[in-house]
């Protein structure tokens, strides 16, 4: 019994530090081909995005793969850490001029406020269910962008000042400095961002993730996940634990934010960055990489990035290559006609890394 | 008041459009049981043929809707049949996920083919405006005919559903699609038939949304698609007369927002109004509850 | 005092009358069946009983406590628990985790510990993993422990639903229909894990039961439902042979 209780645990403790040790070797092959001169500079102003997608698909499998709940809100969050993180960084500027401190305070704040943002989003949602839950999220995730698109946030000796209007009816002192400029957002946050600290905030993302998954707060999780009714039977406080899990997933997603917020001079809010565009192109890693599948959001979140880089070379075509690659993937590996054909020719192996919740990350 | 009015019935308008497009919506919903997210990009690509062929090519108006209704029938059907069929007994978030994927495939197409400039789109109505009240209250022809093309198609796709036998096997379908092929409906047949039908919707939207907001660009499909879904979720998914009235409130809410709020915030005033009406009635205006038996 | 005591219970859905003027009376540690035509409420007592459904009517008490107007989670930490008539286990989890969650209120640490693997987290988790396999063991379940829970075959997922509801540590454990699905022989090795349930961890059991064998095998007392009312009941043999009861069930 005790050999059985050890090879266990090894066996779950080994499969987390392979995926640690992907991370650290992909950091290392990375700097060393830096260092060669053979990375382009595209593919440098890459490194950081990437770090910050997979950030983002790790803590929204938690929510997708671990709770099962569908969200197509989770760049809501990550607006609120950034802006959060951002104010933050601007207006202490001079009073810590540490950077490094700095940023890590603001990671703390940024996550902070999404944590708090996932709790006022999942107390009414999280009751809803499936595709209700789904829009909702989708509405919050909207919500959130334009408000922010709106504030215009100021600076002076007497305090901060609010509006919804415009600049000037902020009736700043001269001296005073103007934050977030309603549609313009924010500027001049530092750049304090680099791919060092991506990899060590995906190192981070990863062990709450993992850890939390791997114990008696992710198998509540899961059980809810699974089946509702039967973890009310056994005691499970479903309302308790799938609050958690969403406002863990909001608040690293708010994390993601920061990182992003500091790879910019410009932060502001657009369509494009915190819409649900965002939303959904993170949810296709997450589907693609396996829905509870960690490891294989980090990939899928690395690879799907990539590809439409890597196909610059298509130029207009690629983004048409890209959508038909997608429906061609998912085809093919969930229809049950294409799973029969991957069983008899051991391809299962090949695309091992990709297949759903069976397997055990 | 008069200022009100022509508010209400400009809502009322664009809340047709998005009635005609979250019917396409619903009712994929309620028979094959999934999201189709590409169904916004449909609608495009409905208002670029009709571009094509009335503004490119000079073919008349009636023309142009008649091509466009044929080509995204076409479209519907064969996408159903090669993207999500196969996918039948995949969970849902699959296929929505494959959805996707054909949105961004649809957008794209429309890329290469008309670039991404934004097209000045021809109005296919020739009604004058209507002026009433002395001239206080003008109301455009596009809107006087999206109001009732949408009155229209709902009659006759109520009586449709209910009185033919395609509509009932699509009633069928979507109550319990194994017991409606057993008793020997082509359930196939039938699902292909509603993206057909939700397709030909979308063209008409299409041309009725550009009519009265003449701008086109491979992205104009996509916020009224999620709109439209909105719509049909807000009046209770899956159920065609709460697709009616969730499109028209959407419209009607959006509207009053611009005006009498603000702009900006319109957007956002429509989905908080879609989170608190959840709250209150969690599956929506019209929505049945279904009871998980323990 | 006995452990389960029913009175007047009652619920309507819409105009019909579900269940009316219910009463039981179970001991403790007794092996009590609850059977009747199909319909006639049986599952709906059971989500009365644990608080999936709330009666309108009528008072339950366990072991002298109130459970009328408590949720179903409170009322598993009150002590009861329950299988389902369609299994309903974590399909996706597998088998010595969804024993573990059976173990959750009884075995904690916090989130924290969790996240941050303080020592709480390892002391606690063996204990977790050493009680999960004893139960495992009770229902020969330990060899499939990480098998996952919908790979299993039926008859073993019947089990582990067992073992789960075990798990969360009940005073009275409710059973829908057990041997559903079973054949003889499994019937035969349910009937005996039954008893060794009842036996070894002082178990009270109400359960509801088609299948004739089982009932007559181990239950010490019957209630017969039929239409949502008490038709007999009394000891197995008693009502077994009462003149209605057959009638009831086969027809006149």
């Amino acid at each position: 019994m005790r050999q059985m209780k050890t090879k266990a645990l090894s066996k779950q403790t080994k499969n987390n530090l392979v995926t640690y040790g992907i991370v650290i070797a992909a950091y290392i092959a990375v700097e060393i081909l830096m260092r060669a001169g053979m990375v382009s500079s595209l593919l440098k102003g890459l490194l950081v995005p990437l770090c910050i997608y997979v950030i983002l698909a790790v803590s929204l499998n938690l929510t997708v793969g671990i709770l099962g709940e569908l969200s197509l809100g989770h760049a809501g969050f990550m607006c609120v850490g950034a802006f959060a993180g951002a104010i933050f960084s601007k207006c202490t500027m001079n009073a810590i001029p540490v950077a490094g401190l700095r940023f890590f305070l603001a990671l703390l704040i940024g996550a902070a406020f999404a944590a708090l943002a996932g709790i006022l989003v999942g107390i009414p949602v999280l009751r809803l269910k499936g595709d209700y839950l789904a829009i909702v999220t989708l509405a919050f995730g909207e919500i959130i962008k334009n408000v922010i698109n709106i504030i215009f946030l100021g600076r002076d000796s007497r305090g901060f000042h609010i509006s919804l209007k415009d600049a000037f009816d902020l009736g700043l002192e001269p001296e005073g400095e103007v934050i977030i400029k309603g549609p313009q957002g924010i500027t001049g946050t530092p750049n304090d961002s680099t791919f060092l600290i991506g990899i060590l905030l995906i190192l981070v993302t990863l062990f709450i993730v993992l850890n939390l998954i791997h114990s008696r707060t992710g198998r509540a999780i899961m059980s809810i996940r699974d089946n509702r009714i039967a973890a009310e039977s056994v005691g499970i406080n479903v309302t308790k634990y799938k609050l958690l899990a969403f406002t863990v997933s909001a608040s690293l997603a708010g994390v993601a934010g920061v990182l992003y917020a500091h790879n910019l001079s410009t932060l502001a809010a657009q369509p494009k960055n915190f819409g649900y565009n965002m939303s959904i192109m993170i949810l296709v890693f997450v589907v693609l990489g396996g829905i509870g599948n960690i490891r294989g959001s980090i990939i899928a979140a690395v690879v799907l990035t990539l590809l439409p880089e890597m196909l610059r070379s298509l130029n207009d075509y690629r983004m048409l290559i890209y959508a038909v690659v997608l429906i061609a993937v998912m085809i093919f590996s969930w229809s049950p006609k294409c799973r029969e054909f991957r069983e008899r020719y051991g391809l299962k192996r090949l695309l091992g890394s990709k297949k759903g919740p069976k397997e055990e990350v | 008041m008069m200022g009100f009015i022509s508010y209400l019935v400009n809502g009322i308008s664009l809340g047709s459009v998005y009635a005609l497009i979250a019917l396409g919506y619903t009712m994929v919903y309620g028979i094959a049981k999934m999201l189709n997210f590409a169904h916004g990009d449909v609608i495009m690509i409905g208002s670029y043929v009709v571009f094509s062929t009335v503004s490119t090519m000079g073919l008349p108006p009636a023309a142009g809707i008649l091509i466009s209704v044929a080509v995204c029938t076409v479209l519907g059907v064969v996408i159903e049949r090669i993207a999500y069929r196969p996918l039948r007994q995949a969970s849902k978030l699959v296929v929505l996920i494959t959805a996707i994927g054909v949105s961004y495939f649809l957008q794209n197409v429309a890329l290469l083919i008309y670039g991404a400039n934004t097209k000045s789109f021809t109005s296919v109505v020739t009604i004058p405006p209507l002026s009433l009240a002395g001239g206080a209250l003008i109301i455009s022809g596009e809107t006087i005919v999206t109001i009732l093309a949408c009155i229209v198609i709902m009659i006759v796709l109520t009586l449709f559903i209910r009185h033919s036998k395609p509509g009932r096997a699509m009633l069928a379908v979507s109550e319990d699609g194994g017991a409606a092929q057993l008793m020997g409906v082509n359930v196939d047949g039938t699902i292909a038939l509603t993206f057909a039908i939700g397709s030909a919707l979308a063209a008409v939207a299409g041309v009725l949304l550009c009519s009265s907001y003449p701008s086109l660009t491979p992205y104009t499909g996509a916020m009224p698609g999620i709109k439209a879904f909105v719509a049909a979720v807000f009046g209770g998914i899956g159920s065609i007369p709460g697709a009616f009235i969730g499109g028209i409130l959407l419209g009607i809410i959006e509207i009053l927002g611009k005006a009498y709020i603000s702009s900006q915030l319109a957007d956002a005033i429509v989905f908080a109004v879609l989170i608190v009406v959840l709250l209150v009635k969690p599956t929506g205006i019209l929505g049945r509850q279904i009871q998980e038996k323990v | 005092m006995a452990l389960l005591e029913v009175e007047s219970l009652g619920i309507s859905f819409g105009g019909l009358r579900a269940v009316d003027n219910f009463n039981i009376s179970v001991e403790k540690e007794q092996l009590y069946g609850l059977i009747g035509p199909n319909g006639a409420g049986k599952t709906t007592i059971f989500n009365l009983l644990t608080g999936v459904y709330k009666p309108d009517k009528g008072t339950i008490r366990l072991d002298g406590e109130n459970m009328v107007g408590k949720n179903t989670i409170d009322i598993n930490k009150a002590g009861i628990a329950r299988t389902f008539q369609n299994i309903r286990l974590f399909k996706d989890m597998s088998v010595i985790d969804n024993v573990k969650v059976g173990l959750h209120n009884h075995h904690s640490y916090s989130t924290l510990s969790a996240i941050f693997r303080f020592p709480s987290y390892y002391k606690v988790e063996k204990e977790i993993r050493e009680r999960a396999m004893e139960l495992l063991k009770v229902f020969g379940l330990e060899e499939e422990c990480d098998y996952l829970a919908s790979n299993l075959p039926y008859g073993k997922q019947r089990k582990l639903e067992i073992a789960r509801a075990l798990a969360t540590g009940p005073k009275l454990l409710l059973l829908d229909e057990p041997a559903a699905g079973m054949n003889p022989n499994e019937t035969g090795e349910l009937m005996d894990t039954i008893r060794f349930v009842r036996d070894n961890f002082h178990m009270t059991i109400l359960l509801i039961e088609h299948d004739m064998k089982l009932v007559s095998g181990i239950c010490e007392g019957l209630t017969v439902l039929n239409f949502g009312q008490v038709l007999a009941e009394g000891t197995t043999g008693e009502v077994l042979n009462n003149p209605e009861v057959i009638k009831a069930y086969l027809g006149e």
